[in-house]
């Protein structure tokens, strides 16, 4: 009787995940996927409480409790910090995955060894090297996001480093495929522990050498690890609903990193061992090139004339929190009849839709958000390209330059508008260190400063004096 | 890279040689009701799979705007690992280190249960049409 209870009442908290996900096609329906998710996951915490051999309340009253601080305190965070809070969500989604692989193999193992079947251990070992790699690796991106002192932001490479990586990850599975064979003897807890630090330490190492501009692609890779890590759990447990929504959570994150690859022309490989951002010394240094700088007064003066201003917002903009002043500008621009649209590169910022949720924040409406194939054929009737704090998404080298490391990365066609005004915080070249042609065309006019006080002084140009022509 | 391919043959080898003496407590396992078990492994591979393909197919659609909203909504779903760690967790028959350990797992899903739905609700709710209630 109570099994089936349990049984239909996971059935139904499946079924709403799906739902959930299935809400999430549009912005309309999207705030209906929170009820559904939270109230799918309140029953399938219910239901699991209620079975019978779950005797000892107290023990998990204490967490959840413990949980409450946390969980709020990391929901409130500020937006333009949310991919490293994403990512330390990762972490413990994988500590979790892994802990209940441990404490499940050990137990097994001095307790009950007949439940410790090929399969059953095969799954523990996939459970715990999922799990354990996504912490650290998690970890480490959350503390490059975050931009922690002791952690490098650029890439952090040696020689052979590929080779000490996978071999890392090999030696891991051999040990799991020995303990697959022997689950129960002797020295097979000692085979576990190897495995578990082997997989933490290849977490670390998998995502040190990854730079910044790489991290949207990492922390959906990661998504669909922890997504895995849950579903090797529903296996070692016999568990449907683990394998569910652990299946769902890793069908998106392997589509989003699908996405964020294609959108760089690169593949997994390349993008968790290329370390980017080394090898492109050779072109850049040539001719010294000289930036033309500009005022943000004769940018305004020459956004008032257009008719259609296009914005590029890239990772500058977060950074420097400009999203509430670029708003102030758009309003300037839509008061005096200028169409205003956003050009968002499927890669801009530091993971999946960065830029789309910080102009959300700005009260931006979403129509004005255009995705990147779509603004690319209006380019050219564009009078002003206002690029801020972007710099590879819309580098030209992209489509011309085949030596260059980002060639064939599908791009923003700033350089067609009539006019481009890009906003930089200083003359370095940007985060890949690439050279970008685009700053030195004859049509581009650099606003040196921060992203923030320089917007916010172009809109406030347009404010004072001269709104009546 | 030499002594590296060394290495691993060595380590594989006793892996194969050893296939034929498997534990005693897995053959009795084997002996209990091979059918039975084989039907558990197959269900559950099915499920796995189609749920693979259901989600596919849902994500696919998601609207590129909300891709960020997507990860943190998928967080959340992901700490339905909360599920086994109130299993060990609460189970009497358990030891005390078996409890910890999961008590630790169930703080950390837990966590990510209430930051992922909550934060998830805060950034869709920024997401406005055209001037939806001002002016």
């Amino acid at each position: 009787m109570s099994g089936y209870f349990i049984e239909s009442a996971y059935l139904l908290a499946a079924s709403l995940f799906i739902f959930s996900l299935h809400w999430m096609s549009d912005p309309k329906t999207a705030r209906r996927s929170v009820i559904a998710g939270a109230t799918a996951m309140l029953v399938a915490v219910l239901a699991t409480w209620a079975r019978p051999e779950v005797s000892r309340h107290l023990w998990i009253i204490v967490p959840i409790a413990i949980a409450i601080g946390p969980g709020i305190w990391l929901a409130m965070v500020p937006l333009t910090a949310v991919p490293q809070r994403t990512a330390l969500s990762h972490a413990f989604g994988g500590l979790a995955a892994g802990l209940v692989g441990t404490a499940k193999y050990i137990y097994w193992f001095q307790s009950e060894p007949e439940m410790l079947t090929a399969f059953r251990t095969g799954a523990i070992v996939a459970e715990v090297i999922l799990g354990y790699l996504t912490c650290t690796g998690s970890l480490i991106a959350a503390a490059k996001l975050q931009e922690l002192k002791w952690i490098p932001q650029r890439p952090w490479v040696y020689r052979g480093q590929t080779v000490v990586n996978i071999g890392a990850l090999l030696l891991a599975i051999v040990l799991g495929v020995l303990l697959i064979q022997h689950p129960t003897a002797a020295w097979s807890p000692w085979a576990f522990a190897g495995i578990v630090i082997l997989a933490l330490n290849f977490g670390w190492m998998l995502v040190m050498p990854i730079g910044g501009a790489d991290m949207p692609t990492v922390i959906a890779i990661l998504n669909a690890y922890a997504g895995l890590a849950a579903v090797a759990m529903g296996f070692v447990l016999d568990n449907r609903l683990l394998i569910t929504a652990g299946a769902l959570d890793g069908s998106s994150g392997l589509i989003l990193s699908i996405i964020m690859c294609r959108a760089m022309n690169r593949s997994f490989f390349n993008v968790l061992f290329g370390a980017f951002g080394q090898v492109q010394q050779a072109g850049a240094s040539g001719e010294q090139k000289q930036y033309r700088p500009e005022t943000p007064e004769s940018a305004a003066q020459i956004m008032e004339q257009a008719n259609l201003v296009v914005i590029v917002p890239g990772y500058g903009m977060a950074v420097a929190q400009a999203q509430h002043k670029v708003r102030e500008l758009y309003d300037q621009l839509r008061k005096r009849g200028i169409t205003v649209k956003f050009a968002v590169h499927p890669v801009a910022g530091r993971m999946p839709g960065h830029m789309n949720v910080l102009l959300a924040e700005a009260e931006i409406p979403y129509e004005d958000l255009v995705e990147m194939e779509e603004i690319n054929a209006d380019m050219p009737q564009c009078d002003v390209c206002l690029v801020i704090g972007a710099n590879d998404v819309v580098n030209p080298a992209a489509r011309s330059d085949p030596k260059s490391p980002i060639y064939g990365m599908p791009i923003i066609d700033a350089d067609k508008a009539r006019t481009v005004f890009a906003i930089k915080r200083s003359r370095n070249p940007g985060f890949a260190g690439i050279d970008n042609e685009l700053y030195f065309s004859e049509r581009t006019w650099m606003l040196f400063g921060d992203a923030k006080a320089v917007v916010g002084e172009v809109a406030k140009s347009f404010g004072d004096g001269r709104a009546g022509h | 890279m030499k002594s590296f391919g060394v290495a691993m043959v060595a380590l594989f080898a006793p892996a194969f040689a050893a296939g034929a003496d498997a534990p005693a407590a897995e053959k009795a396992m084997a002996e209990v009701d091979p059918v039975t078990k084989h039907m558990d492994i197959a269900a559950m591979a099915f499920v796995f799979v189609l749920a693979t393909f259901i989600g596919v197919g849902v994500i696919r659609r998601v609207s590129r705007l909300l891709h960020t909203p997507l990860m943190s909504l998928t967080n959340a779903i992901s700490a339905i690992a909360v599920v086994g760690a109130i299993l060990i967790t609460g189970d009497d028959h358990y030891p005390t280190y078996v409890r910890v350990l999961g008590a630790i797992a169930l703080f950390a899903s837990m966590t990510n249960i209430i930051s992922g739905f909550l934060i998830t609700q805060r950034m869709l709710r920024m997401f406005k049409t055209q001037r939806e209630p001002s002016r």
